[in-house]
């Protein structure tokens, strides 16, 4: 009667042991790998945690429930290395979602060769990323690149220059103004190029220091040559371009890259300042690039007080396409997830990603064009995002403040 | 035409290099510290008053105001949390003193910078600016925010020489930077002029902070930026040497600005280093320095 007494609570307790296992198989861990503190990093692994949790609250993948592991690489590559090691060696996990910025992704690169763990970024620029790949495929299969690459990014700034700019204000002369880093190298390369093919004379090609605190030299320097449009490729800088363009009055529009105004934070930060900047991105509030873009831009900005930046569209994308390659592998093995990440036909929040295969020089970037991804240019305007080009989705036309001044 | 330019834009800055670095050698000459936090205190000042004037719609003068207050507090707090009980440790060597309090003033700087990356970002902020829009100072466009900021530094600066020469505490002050046991022993608190010296320096480097906001935008990176450009200034004019930093300072804005107009933005501090090196080389008690 006694051992009775206790067995059956104990047999019970078994059961419920068993059964909590098979409910909790151990989840897939995604490592994310991200700047925390800066406006574009931070978006990184807040989207990815938003797109497990949905999945997860759907069941998660074969199964298992998807668990991200976040790390802060403080926008050190040094960092970075660590942060992607002990991910793979001591956290487990399957995939690695890492960075925004080129230089880290390009430190990174060989490590996801070298332990075989599938690795793709979600913000980073750099063409080199792909070449990489694609000089050595075999080995660096592992690398997906989920942004556009610089020279992309050149074409789809020109493309909307072309139409907004040279078509629409008459404008001849631009002097290039870029921040010296991996990604712009390509990007101004691709700009010199393409810009007199569209009717644009360039007239300077300035690199700037991203340590860079006073632009007055800067813009001095470009006003005495008189150009029609500054095209910008910044990133790592941008409030204090922006704020001190403004509060000079410098009387020449900006147009081109300037990856902090794509976040809704960035008005704010440079108090209204970005009235009239106009960026080229993939995605923006209110814009919807495909269905599934509102729908997340407003997820985002309930749960977390600000739009996504750019590369908060990409890795919220990113976890889905790699949940969707660990069903369709079975299973978390490398080779297979690449193959199956190599397949994938996704329309996600800023298009549908079908990568490029090994013959392409881009390998493992995504396919860009009708169809595919293509570029926006938005406006700041009044303390909103406005997409102005291109027209079937533009939701305003390009206006600048009173100071600045356009050929026509 | 560009001469003129790096005149009024060097005037400008070199007026906001010399507000926060008078302050960092009132202390070192008053009490003997290097304050290794002065670019976290600086954009603490900055961020505050972006915050405040912005998110809580305090305005310009209001969160100029809040900013300098908060600068204040991180000011005496540095000094009550790091300095103050590293100074009266009976544990530390005396000879080991300066270092403690030097790496304490440092890690202190790294903790206060974190922390404002950790809750606002390390994006630049920009501190609404107190004048909005242009003048035409004799062709060159100027924004008038420019030219008020200069003012404010030397309205700043001014009520410090008054302070400092026409009030007994000020004069105190002075004295404890000459002989402090002297002081002591006219019965003199040593302990309150030394709260008197780090409220002043402060008020310093919160107005230098906040009118950095909104002269260039500040963000978190830029604190050891600041601390080393304040420190320069200080060692190039002599250490202690109220007048040598505020001639450093020029020094300092000027190069600068020359060399970001004429040869290249992106090595516009490059000069400075060099003369610094020169300087102590040849001159190592610096510019205007006593010792």
């Amino acid at each position: 009667m006694k051992t009775g007494h206790w067995m059956l609570p104990a047999a019970a307790a078994f059961v419920g042991l068993a059964f909590n296992a098979a409910n909790a198989a151990p989840p897939i861990k995604i490592g994310v790998i991200a700047e925390s503190s800066s406006v574009s990093g931070a978006s990184i692994p807040k989207a990815a945690q938003l797109a497990a949790d949905e999945i997860n609250a759907k069941g998660g993948v074969l199964g298992r429930k998807i668990e991200i592991v976040a790390y802060d690489d403080h926008n050190s590559a040094t960092d970075a290395v660590r942060a992607f090691q002990r991910a793979a060696r001591e956290d487990k996990v399957s995939f690695v979602i890492a960075s925004y910025i080129s230089e880290v992704v390009l430190a990174l690169e060989p490590w996801s060769a070298r332990l075989h763990m599938p690795m793709i970024t979600p913000g980073a620029a750099s063409d080199e990323i792909s070449h990489n790949i694609y000089k050595n495929y075999n080995h660096m299969k592992y690398v997906f690149h989920g942004y556009l690459p610089s020279t992309f990014i050149a074409d789809s700034v020109c493309d909307g220059a072309k139409d907004l700019l040279v078509d629409g204000h008459g404008v001849k002369t631009a002097v290039v103004m870029s921040e010296d880093a991996a990604w712009t190298l390509p990007l101004d390369n691709e700009y010199l190029k393409c810009l007199p093919k569209i009717g644009i004379k360039v007239l300077d090609h300035i690199r700037l220091s991203p340590d860079t605190t006073d632009f007055t030299p800067i813009f001095n320097r470009i006003e005495a040559k008189k150009p029609d449009v500054i095209i910008t490729g910044i990133s790592h800088v941008g409030v204090q371009p922006t704020v001190q363009w403004a509060a000079q009055h410098v009387p020449i529009p900006m147009f081109g890259v300037s990856s902090q105004a794509t976040t809704s934070t960035f008005w704010k930060d440079t108090n209204g300042a970005t009235d009239g900047v106009a960026f080229q991105t993939v995605a923006s509030p209110g814009v919807p690039v495909t269905p599934k873009t509102n729908p997340f831009t407003n997820e985002y900005t309930k749960k977390f007080g600000a739009t996504p930046s750019y590369a908060g569209y990409t890795s919220y994308d990113d976890v889905y396409m790699i949940a969707d390659a660990i069903k369709a592998a079975g299973g978390t093995n490398p080779d297979k997830l690449v193959t199956a990440m190599e397949k994938t036909n996704y329309v996600g929040t800023i298009g549908r990603y079908v990568f490029n295969g090994k013959e392409s020089p881009f390998t493992h970037t995504f396919k860009v064009g009708k169809g595919y991804v293509t570029g926006l240019m938005v406006q700041w305007q009044n303390g909103k995002q406005v997409t102005i080009w291109p027209p079937d989705v533009a939701q305003g036309k390009m206006t600048f403040p009173s100071f600045v001044k356009l050929p026509k | 035409m560009k001469a003129l330019q790096i005149l009024i834009d060097g005037f400008a800055i070199s007026s906001l290099y010399a507000t926060g670095a008078i302050g960092f050698t009132l202390i070192f000459g008053v009490s003997g510290v290097l304050n290794l936090s002065h670019g976290s205190i600086m954009v603490t000042a900055a961020v505050v008053a972006w915050l405040v004037a912005g998110s809580f719609g305090a305005g310009a003068y209001g969160g100029a105001l809040v900013g300098i207050a908060a600068a204040v507090i991180v000011s005496l707090v540095t000094y009550g949390l790091v300095v103050r009980p590293i100074q009266h440790s009976r544990t530390i060597a005396r000879e080991e003193k300066e270092i403690f309090v030097l790496t304490g003033t440092l890690l202190w700087g790294i903790m206060v910078q974190e922390a404002i990356a950790y809750i606002f970002t390390n994006n630049p902020k920009t501190v609404l600016p107190l004048i909005g829009g242009v003048v035409n100072l004799l062709g060159v466009r100027t924004p008038a925010n420019e030219i008020a900021i200069a003012a404010i530094a030397w309205i700043a600066m001014g009520l410090l020489w008054l302070l400092v020469n026409r009030t007994r505490g000020g004069k105190a002050l002075m004295a404890a930077a000459i002989n402090p046991r002297g002081l002591t022993l006219c019965g003199f608190e040593l302990g309150s002029i030394h709260l008197l010296v780090w409220t002043i320096y402060g008020v310093l480097a919160g107005v230098a902070g906040v009118l950095l906001g909104s002269f260039l935008g500040v963000s978190s990176d830029n604190a050891g930026q600041l601390t080393a450009s304040a420190f320069s200034i200080v060692v190039l004019g002599g250490l202690g040497s109220v007048t040598g930093s505020l001639v450093a300072a020029y020094v300092v804005g000027y190069l600068e600005s020359i060399t970001a107009y004429l040869v290249n933005p992106s090595i516009r501090t490059v000069p400075v280093l060099v003369l610094l090196v020169i300087v102590v080389y040849l001159r190592p008690q610096g510019l205007l320095g006593r010792r």
